[in-house]
C-alpha cells in the first residue's frame, strides 16, 4: 500500500495475500483496506476469486501466503464482528429445519460452545425474520420456501449475527424481483448504521446504483475504491478482457510443475 | 436363569443397541455418510486386536479406547486420502476400511495363541449369550455384563446428542458457517465417528459386525421419511431400533431363529412400512394425494363443461358418454359419481345437468379461468396461448388470489376470446 493504514479503524485490511487450491493459486498477492461504513461490491468474471476472498477473509480456506487483520486483528478473534451469508446453493435445502432455527444459528458464535441458545437469542433470531419481512415462516420448512425466501432466511441468519461487517456472497443470485429491493433496503439501512458490508455481484447494472465502493477482481485486484473513480470501461475490460490470460497460464504452469508433469 | 430374567436382559441389550445406533445413524443419514458407519464398524478390528494384546484381557475400557482410537484414524485417513490426495471419496473410505480390517485380520491370525477372540462372534455376535455373561465387582454379581456395556455406551451417546446438539445441528447443516463462528466442523465430525466406533464396537459382542450396520442406518433412514424435523427423526429412529429389538426377540422365539437376526429383520419391516406409510414421504400418502388431486380436476373440467354447455345456449343434452374424459376414463366417472352424490349435478333421462350449488360452483371456476386468461393476456401471452395455462390455473385460485387477480386487470367484462366473465 502507498499510504499507511490506521488498522484500528479499518475493517478489512488484506496483505499480500495468496491462495492456491490444490498448489494452484486463484488469487494473487492480494492488497486491499476495506474503509468502514461502505456497501462494497467484489466484482468479477467467474472463478476470480470472489467466494474465495471472502472465505480466506474468515479463514475457511488456507492462506499460501499474506495476513488478514479485522480492526487491526486476527480473525480468530474478531469472529463475532463478521456476519456472512453463503452462498445459497452451499447447503442442502432438504435438512429438517425450520426457518426460525436457522436464523437462529447467527447466534451460535455469541453463544459459544455447548450452551444453549436463550430466550434473547430467539427474540434477536425473530427480529431478524422480521425484518427481511420473513416473520410468518419462521416455522415452514426450509424445503417449502422459494429461492428469494431461502435467500432472505440467510440474510436474517447474518443479521442475528449482530456484526460490524458482513461478507455476503451473490445474495441477489436468483432471486425476484421484489427480494432483491427488500434485500438492497436492509444493505442501506446497515450502512447508515456504520456497517461494512462486502457484496459479492454479478450484475453490472446495478452496480453503480448498489455499491459506493468497489472491488474488481479477476485473480488479483485489478482496482478498487470509489465506484465513481473505479467503474469504469478501461477498468472493466482489464477485468473481464484478456489481460489476464498470462496469469492464468502461470497457474496453470505452477500447477503443472507441482504434480512433476 | 428364569424365564422372566433371561428373555428381559437379551431384549434390553438388544433394545440399548438399537436405541445407541438409531441415534447416532440418525446424523449418519442426514450427514449422507451411512457408508462410513459400514466403514468404521470393519475398520475398528486393528483396534480392538491392539488394545487386546496390550492389555492382556477382554474388559471393555482398552477396547473401547482402541476402537475409537482406530476409527478416528480411519476417518483421518479417509479425509487425507480424499481432500488431500485427491482419491474420489467412495473410494477412499473403501481403501481405508478394507485395509484396516486386513490389518485386523492378520493380527488376529499372527497372534492366534494369545488372541481370544472369537471371529464367529465379531461378525455375527450372540446375544443370545447376554444373560450368563456376569460383570463381578469383588464378589458381587452386578448383572449382565453387554447390559451394562450397552447402557453405558446408551447414556455416553444420549449425552453426546444432547450436548453437542447445537453444534451437531450447524456442522451438518453449513460446514462454512460453523467454522466461521468457532465451531469446527472437523472436530465435530471426528466427535461422531469416535462415537460411531465404541457404538460398533459394544454392539459387536450382541450383534455382530455385520448386523450393526444395519442397526445404525435402518432406523435413521425410515426415521427420515416420516418427518422434517431433526428432534422428532432422532427420537423415532432410536425408538425404531428398541421395537425392533422387542419384536425381533419374539420373531426369533417363533422361529427358532438367530435373535439378532431377527432384529434386523424387523428394522427391513419397519422401513418397507415406512416407505410406504409416512405421510408426507411414503408411497401410499403420494399415491392418495395424487389422486385426490386428478379427481378435483376432473371434477372442476365436468362442471366447467356443463356450465359452458348451459351458456351456449342450447339445451343441456350431456350424456355419459359426452361428460366422461377419455384420457382419464376412471377418475373422470368417479368425479362425476362424486358430483351427483353431492348434488352438484343431475341426471334425468340420460343428461346431464347443474344442479344449484352446481352453477355457484361451476360459476367460480369459470371466473378464475376467464380472469387468468385475462391477466395472461395482458402480461403478454397472445390469445390463443392463454387457454391451457389458465386451464391448469384455475383449480388452485382461492378467494383472495382471484381478486389480487381482478385488481391487477383494468375493469373488462370479456375474456381475450370476447367471452363474458361471469361475477363470482
Amino acid at each position: 500500500m502507498l499510504h499507511a493504514v490506521d488498522e484500528s479503524v479499518t475493517p478489512i485490511h488484506i496483505h499480500d495475500m495468496t491462495v492456491a487450491y490444490h498448489k494452484k493459486p486463484v488469487l494473487w498477492d492480494v492488497d486491499l483496506a476495506v474503509p468502514e461504513g461502505k456497501l462494497v461490491g467484489v466484482v468479477g468474471p467467474n472463478g476470480a476469486g470472489k467466494s474465495t476472498m471472502i472465505k480466506a477473509i474468515m479463514d475457511l480456506v488456507p492462506k499460501a501466503s499474506g495476513w488478514v487483520h479485522i480492526y487491526g486483528k486476527p480473525y480468530s478473534r474478531m469472529r463475532q464482528a463478521i456476519g456472512y451469508v453463503p452462498q445459497r446453493e452451499s447447503v442442502d435445502w432438504d435438512f429438517p429445519i425450520n426457518a426460525l432455527d436457522v436464523v437462529l444459528m447467527g447466534r451460535y458464535g455469541h453463544v459459544g460452545w455447548v450452551r444453549r441458545p436463550d430466550k434473547i437469542d430467539r427474540e434477536l433470531a425473530e427480529e431478524a425474520l422480521e425484518k427481511v419481512g420473513m416473520t410468518d415462516f419462521g416455522h415452514r420448512q426450509i424445503n417449502q420456501l422459494s429461492g428469494g425466501q431461502q435467500q432472505r432466511v440467510f440474510l436474517a441468519r447474518a443479521l442475528a449475527q449482530d456484526a460490524q461487517i458482513y461478507l455476503m456472497d451473490e445474495p441477489f443470485a436468483g432471486v425476484d424481483a421484489a427480494t432483491e429491493r427488500a434485500i438492497i433496503d436492509i444493505l442501506m439501512d446497515l450502512r447508515a448504521r456504520k456497517k461494512t458490508m462486502l457484496v459479492v455481484h454479478h450484475d453490472l447494472h446495478t452496480v453503480s446504483q448498489y455499491f459506493d465502493w468497489l472491488v474488481l477482481i479477476n485473480m488479483r485486484i485489478v482496482a478498487a475504491g470509489e465506484t465513481k473513480d473505479v467503474f469504469t470501461e478501461d477498468n472493466l475490460n482489464k477485468t473481464y478482457g484478456g489481460q489476464l490470460t498470462v496469469l492464468s497460464e502461470a497457474a496453470q504452469a505452477v500447477a503443472h510443475h507441482q504434480r512433476g508433469l | 436363569m428364569n424365564e422372566f430374567w433371561g428373555p428381559f436382559w437379551i431384549v434390553l441389550a438388544g433394545a440399548l443397541a438399537g436405541a445407541s445406533c438409531g441415534l447416532l445413524g440418525a446424523y449418519l443419514v442426514l450427514r449422507k455418510m451411512s457408508l462410513l458407519g459400514d466403514a468404521l464398524s470393519h475398520a475398528v478390528l486393528p483396534g480392538i486386536v491392539i488394545a487386546f494384546l496390550l492389555s492382556g484381557s477382554r474388559d471393555v475400557i482398552p477396547m473401547f479406547i482402541g476402537a475409537a482410537i482406530c476409527g478416528v484414524i480411519a476417518t483421518v485417513l479417509i479425509e487425507t486420502f480424499h481432500r488431500r490426495w485427491r482419491v474420489q471419496e467412495d473410494s477412499s473410505i473403501g481403501i481405508a476400511f478394507t485395509a484396516l480390517f486386513a490389518l485386523g485380520v492378520v493380527l488376529i491370525t499372527a497372534f492366534a495363541g494369545q488372541v481370544d477372540l472369537d471371529q464367529e462372534c465379531v461378525l455375527y455376535g450372540e446375544i443370545a449369550y447376554t444373560p450368563w455373561d456376569r460383570l463381578f465387582w469383588e464378589e458381587w454379581d452386578l448383572g449382565p455384563r453387554p447390559v451394562w456395556i450397552l447402557g453405558t455406551v446408551f447414556a455416553l451417546n444420549l449425552a453426546f446428542v444432547l450436548v453437542f446438539y447445537k453444534e451437531l445441528l450447524i456442522a451438518s447443516f453449513d460446514a462454512e458457517m460453523a467454522l466461521s463462528v468457532g465451531v469446527s466442523a472437523a472436530l465435530v465430525h471426528y466427535m461422531l465417528m469416535g462415537a460411531v466406533s465404541v457404538t460398533t464396537v459394544a454392539a459387536f459382542e450382541s450383534v455382530g459386525a455385520i448386523l450393526v450396520v444395519a442397526m445404525l442406518i435402518v432406523p435413521g433412514a425410515s426415521a427420515y421419511l416420516w418427518s422434517d424435523r431433526l428432534k422428532v427423526i432422532l427420537i423415532l429412529s432410536a425408538l425404531m431400533g428398541v421395537i425392533s429389538a422387542i419384536a425381533g426377540y419374539f420373531l426369533a422365539g417363533v422361529w427358532n431363529s438367530s435373535i439378532a437376526g431377527a432384529m434386523v429383520v424387523v428394522m427391513g419391516v419397519l422401513f418397507a412400512l415406512s416407505l410406504i406409510f409416512a405421510p408426507h414421504y411414503g408411497l401410499l400418502g403420494r399415491f392418495v394425494r395424487q389422486v385426490r388431486l386428478s379427481l378435483r380436476v376432473a371434477r372442476d373440467h365436468v362442471l366447467l363443461k356443463l356450465l359452458r354447455d348451459r351458456e351456449s345456449q342450447r339445451v343441456s343434452a350431456l350424456s355419459w358418454g359426452d361428460l366422461v374424459d377419455t384420457a382419464a376414463r376412471w377418475v373422470s366417472g368417479i368425479a362425476i359419481r362424486s358430483l351427483m352424490w353431492q348434488g352438484l349435478i343431475t341426471r334425468a333421462n340420460g343428461h346431464f345437468s347443474l344442479g344449484e350449488q352446481g352453477v355457484i360452483h361451476a360459476t367460480r371456476l369459470l371466473r378464475n379461468h376467464r380472469l387468468w386468461e385475462s391477466y395472461l393476456n395482458q402480461i403478454g401471452l397472445p390469445p390463443d396461448h392463454v387457454h391451457d395455462p389458465a386451464d391448469a390455473l384455475e383449480h388452485f385460485t382461492d378467494d383472495r388470489l382471484r381478486e389480487e387477480i381482478r385488481a391487477a386487470l383494468p375493469d373488462i367484462a370479456t375474456d381475450p376470446q370476447g367471452k363474458r366473465i361471469p361475477d363470482g
